[in-house]
């Protein structure tokens, strides 16, 4: 398994060394890695091959990430004050930042779990030997290929006040609801959520499931343990570090949902609808650079104490599983 | 055999009558086993239908003629100046077939309005070229993380991995800043590099890459193959279908991209058809349809033709760690 999960014998160069400390004790002494002058070289143009890369990630990330970070603890970009955390606090009293901060959460933390329960629900499904089990991945994946500016508008009328969902409603004897419009547009959202992300998770939980050993499923089942039991011990923990790396992705497909808010309302949407995205937007509209740059910051950091937790959780749960 | 005959003598079970229960007990499972299956198929079956409508109905709805619509759907699409002109029913009817089968609106939005197209164009002029460079630097770039691993070169990686996990809100900033600063915003060149330098398709290849067997290339290596011999005719042709999946991937992505053009390209000419789609007022809904069936085409030729390279693609996202 280790093997399988991509573990490779380290470079070559070590191996070398290895090999000239087997031969003579004296050689211990030698400079490290790349001692050779052909490893040397080759060293050297991988380093070229490396260098496109690494330059323009630099020049498009890394560097402008220092300046926004520059930016955000000084009074504007002319003078150049340096004013600590002036700009933190500015964001945090904004009353618009408040709200799609508090959308954009909200909406994560219904989305994010739903997405994962329920991709891994059709994984199961899929992997339990139903027929036509290509077709329905086929089915199930289809939404993640179909750019959402061409349903968007199938959703508009779906979801219109006197639209489709609201005949189906009212069929079941209940009132009309104002879908896009009223406190209902986050369940709208998260609709169109998990039917642009479940299939993409769904493949992602199918291969974990296929990669479990299965003399231990079998070993599991010859102990009479029961489908529960061996779901949650067994496929559970073989599976943690897909279930770390689907919701690190549903998390951060999350915050693209602000694609199908502006395609759906616009700029202004209603007020449980606009996310950090729309706050982002309508700052850029007004060049504040100060605020924006504070605004990512914020949001960086607790993308990284969020991964963070997730990896901790993760390690703590399947580091004994760890195939 | 042996087992059974012991446990029904102690049982005091004849022999029979123990394989007749065992039989039984089978049945039961099995036919437990077949409730259960069609239980799932017809479950998922309910999700397929659910998953699919969508997209079958923008199909055929881009097969009514214009007036059909915008009786049908009117409603949602109105603004104040449509008022009066046409007949829009108060319900909005959703049609899963048109009454008539109509091509109008493919005609009009092929041949009678240039704009759809142009649209369209922009949307191939600013993917394209992300996807074949992006490719080609991240195969480098992959290349350059495989071979001779030290440490200076896996800390770099892990940058790129928490690049690639940043929202695009964060990025968002820094892509801004440096565009204004090189004086390309507003030029599709804002939209090119920063989606060509893309960590993304560097992460994914450098994790397969990293699967090849490094013998493979130690013993190219000792018969005299320079690196751009063990890069070209070694890495890129073993990694020939992870570079299909990719490709696949990254098309996916930026054809669907709304908040970089929003944001980095002010001039709505420039606009790619997916950004544009959101703008079409309450007069030409009636092409709506089509012209979002037309956007829909390429992606789902590139998934009818490479899905199993998507899927394969995904499956090696999973695993971050690995």
């Amino acid at each position: 398994m280790r093997f399988l999960k991509g573990k490779m014998p380290k470079s070559s160069p070590k191996i070398m060394r290895t090999k000239n400390k087997n031969l003579n004790k004296a050689d211990k002494k030698r400079p490290k890695a790349g001692s050779n002058r052909r490893d040397r070289r080759g060293k050297r143009i991988s380093i070229l091959y490396l260098l496109p890369s690494v330059a323009g990630v630099l020049l498009f990330f890394v560097l402008p990430f220092m300046i926004v970070i520059y930016y955000s603890v000084i009074d504007n970009p002319i003078s150049g004050q340096f004013v600590f955390f002036d700009n933190f606090i500015m964001v945090f009293q904004n009353a618009a930042f408040k709200q799609a901060a508090r959308n954009t959460m909200m909406f994560s933390a219904v989305a994010v779990p739903l997405a994962v329960i329920l991709s891994l629900l059709l994984a199961m499904m899929l992997e339990s030997k139903i027929p036509f089990k290509s077709q329905f991945r086929t089915f199930f994946l289809s939404p993640m290929m179909v750019p959402i500016a061409s349903v968007v508008l199938i959703w508009q009328v779906l979801f219109h006040y006197n639209g489709m969902m609201n005949e189906v409603l009212e069929w079941f004897g209940k009132g009309k609801i104002d879908w896009l419009n009223s406190g209902y547009a986050q369940v709208v959202i998260v609709v169109l959520f998990l039917w642009k992300n479940l299939g993409y998770n769904m493949i992602l939980f199918m291969s974990a499931l296929s990669s479990i050993p299965k003399d231990i499923l079998e070993v599991a089942v010859l102990e009479s343990a029961s489908p529960f039991q061996i779901f949650w011990h067994i496929k559970l923990r073989y599976m943690s570090s897909t279930l770390l790396f689907v919701t690190i992705m549903s998390l951060i497909n999350s915050f693209k949902v602000f694609r199908e808010i502006y395609l759906l309302k616009g700029d202004y949407p209603y007020d449980t609808m606009y996310m950090l995205q729309h706050f982002m937007n309508n700052t850029f509209g007004k060049l504040d650079y100060q605020k924006m740059s504070a605004a990512a910051i914020m949001m960086a950091i607790v993308m990284v104490i969020i991964i963070g937790i997730l990896f901790l959780t993760e390690n703590y749960f399947g580091k004994d599983v760890e195939g | 055999m042996m087992l059974k005959r012991t446990r029904a003598a102690f049982d005091g079970v004849s022999e029979e009558r123990w394989n007749k229960q065992i039989k039984r007990k089978k049945k039961i499972k099995h036919t437990r086993q077949i409730v259960r299956l069609s239980f799932a198929t017809l479950f998922a079956a309910c999700f397929a239908v659910l998953f699919l409508m969508p997209i079958v109905l923008t199909v055929t709805n881009s097969f009514m003629s214009a007036s059909e619509i915008s009786a049908n759907y009117g409603q949602v699409f109105a603004t104040s100046d449509t008022g009066g002109k046409v007949y829009i029913s108060e319900r909005v009817n959703l049609k899963f077939i048109p009454d008539m089968v109509s091509f109008s609106q493919y005609i009009t939005v092929l041949f009678k309005s240039p704009e759809y197209l142009l649209k369209f164009w922009n949307s191939v002029i600013l993917v394209v070229p992300i996807v074949i460079f992006q490719l080609l630097v991240a195969a480098g770039a992959s290349f350059g993380f495989t071979r001779y691993r030290g440490r200076i070169k896996e800390i770099i990686f892990f940058v790129y991995i928490i690049l690639m996990l940043m929202p695009y809100q964060v990025t968002l900033v820094p892509n801004y800043l440096v565009s204004e600063w090189l004086h390309i915003l507003d030029t599709n060149w804002a939209i090119w590099l920063p989606g060509i330098f893309s960590p993304f398709a560097v992460y994914l290849l450098t994790k397969y890459m990293r699967r090849i067997p490094i013998s493979v290339m130690e013993a190219a290596q000792i018969d005299g193959a320079g690196e751009w011999h063990i890069f070209s005719r070694i890495c890129m042709p073993l990694c020939k279908g992870a570079m299909c999946s990719i490709a696949i991937l990254i098309f996916i992505d930026y054809w669907n991209m709304v908040e970089q053009p929003l944001i980095l390209l002010a001039d709505s000419e420039k606009h790619p058809l997916s950004v544009f789609l959101s703008k079409i007022n309450a007069g030409e809904i009636g092409l709506a349809f089509a012209v979002a069936t037309i956007y829909m085409v390429p992606p789902i030729l590139v998934f009818l033709y490479g899905e199993d390279y998507l899927v394969e693609g995904i499956t090696y996202q999973g695993g971050i760690k690995g």
